[in-house]
């Protein structure tokens, strides 16, 4: 009897087991997943849950319920992965294994920043990257009156990368609604040198900042935030004064990878970006936010990746040659305030473009265009969550790798 | 686009990146730097050939990458290319910016 191993049950993990359980002979492969939490957050739900868009209950189920029949799932927290001698540390046992899956994805680090997370952190400093941070500030939001509401981005690589801008859309029209919109005073603040920084994206959609009187600050890179005088201050020593400040800190990998030696300065694991195997140990599988390949952290890429790793495993096993197939798939809904979305479809070598999607010249989604039924996609994202992204079932109409049909390119 | 930096004609973006690192060289390097407002000093070329080495090796650039460099610090690196170092460095150094996937 041979053991493949699941690090983590979030996203990836939780879709690995439903792929490969009903594919592994039971008699030949024990399976096991191993996560820390007995919840299992829908993450992409943080962006709604500050704004009373969505509840506490609607994004958080027992995760457990996920994990198909015959795959044990042991819920303790992982110390350490032994790669040399294909042993994993929990905290009061050790787990041999044949075939490794890390799938421990990636949580903010508000600590790499000065006097980010000190006496003002959930006061008037947020996250909404996590549940705690989302709710805090979903809190705070409930009574804040106005003032300067910063919405910020530490640095590159994080989550969802459009989740920071989403959050100023959102504000913008939450405090509209709120009749208050005049009081608040919103700028966008981040390290990179636009909010929008491919061509086809700032070409298309340069004007909704403009549009929602966001205001914009680029190129800061942050070095601390002043407790005292609510200001944060970029290593050239520029400052941008606060009352509200929600930032999305610095995304790193699990310590369980640093502990291990297997991750980079950021903790992401070295992963060929198209077979998904460790680049240093051939037994080790990376999936999620987890890797180091250069597609964004999102659940949908998680989605079509597991869709290649599962081949590759299989492949593996019966010792041929794995294929090099992912290409850094994403498709992500990128809300934009007053019931509206976009949607974009991309992967490693093509920027996302104008065109209909998933049916070439019918949509009825449009790319790259702000439409209602774009939002209604979005919302509706959460039921896929649940019911197929998780348990692994295919999305009808949309393959594993990029389509061009339906693209302007 | 083409267009023509120190006496060659060079493919560029709307921005003005080269799109091409083969066409880079030293002077078109000089020439982009001039337009930014800075002179070029030895120190500005070593930051220069530290930045296409990363490209080069599919490394990701970024502020957090300067801090581990061993080349510099983020301190110098903002005396040397004031304003925006990474955007006005990559133009100089003839490498993409850095992007977000919008
Ligand atoms: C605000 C926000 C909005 C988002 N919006 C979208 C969106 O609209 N669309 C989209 O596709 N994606 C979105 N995402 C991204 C998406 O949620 C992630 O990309 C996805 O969850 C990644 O899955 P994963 O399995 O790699 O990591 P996770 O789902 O984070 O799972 C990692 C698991 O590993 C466990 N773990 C880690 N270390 C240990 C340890 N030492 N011991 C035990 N267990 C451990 C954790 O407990 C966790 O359960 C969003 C994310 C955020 C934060």
């Amino acid at each position: 009897m041979k053991n493949l191993i699941i690090l983590g049950a979030g996203t990836a993990g939780t879709m690995m087991a439903n792929h490969l359980r009903p594919k592994l002979k039971k008699s030949e492969w024990g399976i096991t997943v191993v996560d820390q939490y007995k919840t299992h957050y829908y993450q992409p739900g943080f962006l709604f849950l500050p704004f009373d868009i969505y509840s506490e209950e609607q994004v958080k189920k027992i995760g457990r319920k996920f994990i198909p029949k015959g795959v044990k799932y042991v819920q303790k927290k992982i110390e350490q992965i032994f790669p040399e001698e294909n042993r994993v540390q929990l905290e009061d046992e050790t787990l041999d294994y044949d075939l490794l899956i890390i799938a421990t994805g990636s949580k903010i680090a508000p600590e790499e920043v000065e006097g980010m997370k000190a006496e003002n952190w959930l006061k008037n400093i947020f996250d909404f990257y996590t549940f705690e941070g989302a709710l805090a500030l979903r809190n705070k939001l409930r009574e804040w009156e106005g003032g300067r509401m910063l919405v910020h981005l530490t640095e590159m690589p994080i989550k969802c990368p459009v989740a920071p801008l989403e959050f100023a859309f959102l504000a913008d029209s939450y405090f509209k609604e709120k009749g208050i919109r005049d009081k608040v005073q919103i700028t966008y603040v981040t390290p990179l040198s636009g909010a929008f920084t491919k061509e086809t994206c700032s070409t298309a959609l340069g004007y909704l900042l403009k549009e929602k009187n966001i205001g914009l600050e680029i190129d800061f890179a942050i070095e601390s935030v002043d407790n005292e005088n609510n200001l944060i201050i970029d290593y050239g020593g520029r400052k941008i004064p606060f009352d509200l400040l929600v930032t999305v800190p610095t995304n790193m990998g699990d310590e369980v990878i640093a502990r291990s030696g297997l991750g980079d300065d950021l903790n992401f694991v070295p992963t060929d970006p198209h077979t998904l195997q460790s680049k240093h140990h051939e037994n080790i599988f990376v999936i999620g936010d987890a890797t180091d390949v250069p597609a964004s952290k999102a659940g949908s890429v998680a989605h079509f990746e597991a869709e290649t790793l599962t081949d590759n495993i299989l492949l593996y096993i019966q010792n041929k040659p794995l294929k090099p197939e992912f290409d850094g798939h994403a498709n992500c809904f990128i809300e934009t305030g007053n019931n509206k979305a976009l949607l974009i479809d991309f992967n490693y070598k093509q920027e996302p473009v104008a065109g209909t999607f998933p049916i070439p010249g019918l949509g009825p989604l449009k790319l790259l265009k702000e439409s209602v039924l774009n939002h209604w996609g979005k919302l509706a994202f959460r039921w896929i969550y649940w019911n197929m992204l998780l348990k692994g079932r295919p999305i009808p109409l949309v393959s594993r790798n990029m389509s061009t049909k339906g693209k302007k390119i | 686009m083409e267009t023509l930096i120190a006496g060659s004609n060079v493919k560029v973006n709307q921005e003005g990146y080269l799109l091409d690192f083969s066409q880079w060289n030293r002077t078109i390097g000089e020439q982009i730097a001039q337009a930014e407002g800075i002179v070029m000093t030895p120190r500005h070329w070593e930051v220069i050939e530290w930045l296409q080495e990363q490209v080069k090796a599919d490394k990701a650039l970024s502020i957090r990458g300067i801090k581990k460099s061993g080349v510099l610090d983020i301190k110098e690196f903002y005396a040397l290319f004031p304003g925006g170092p990474l955007k006005i460095s990559t133009k100089i150094a003839g490498v993409p910016k850095p992007k977000s996937c919008i």
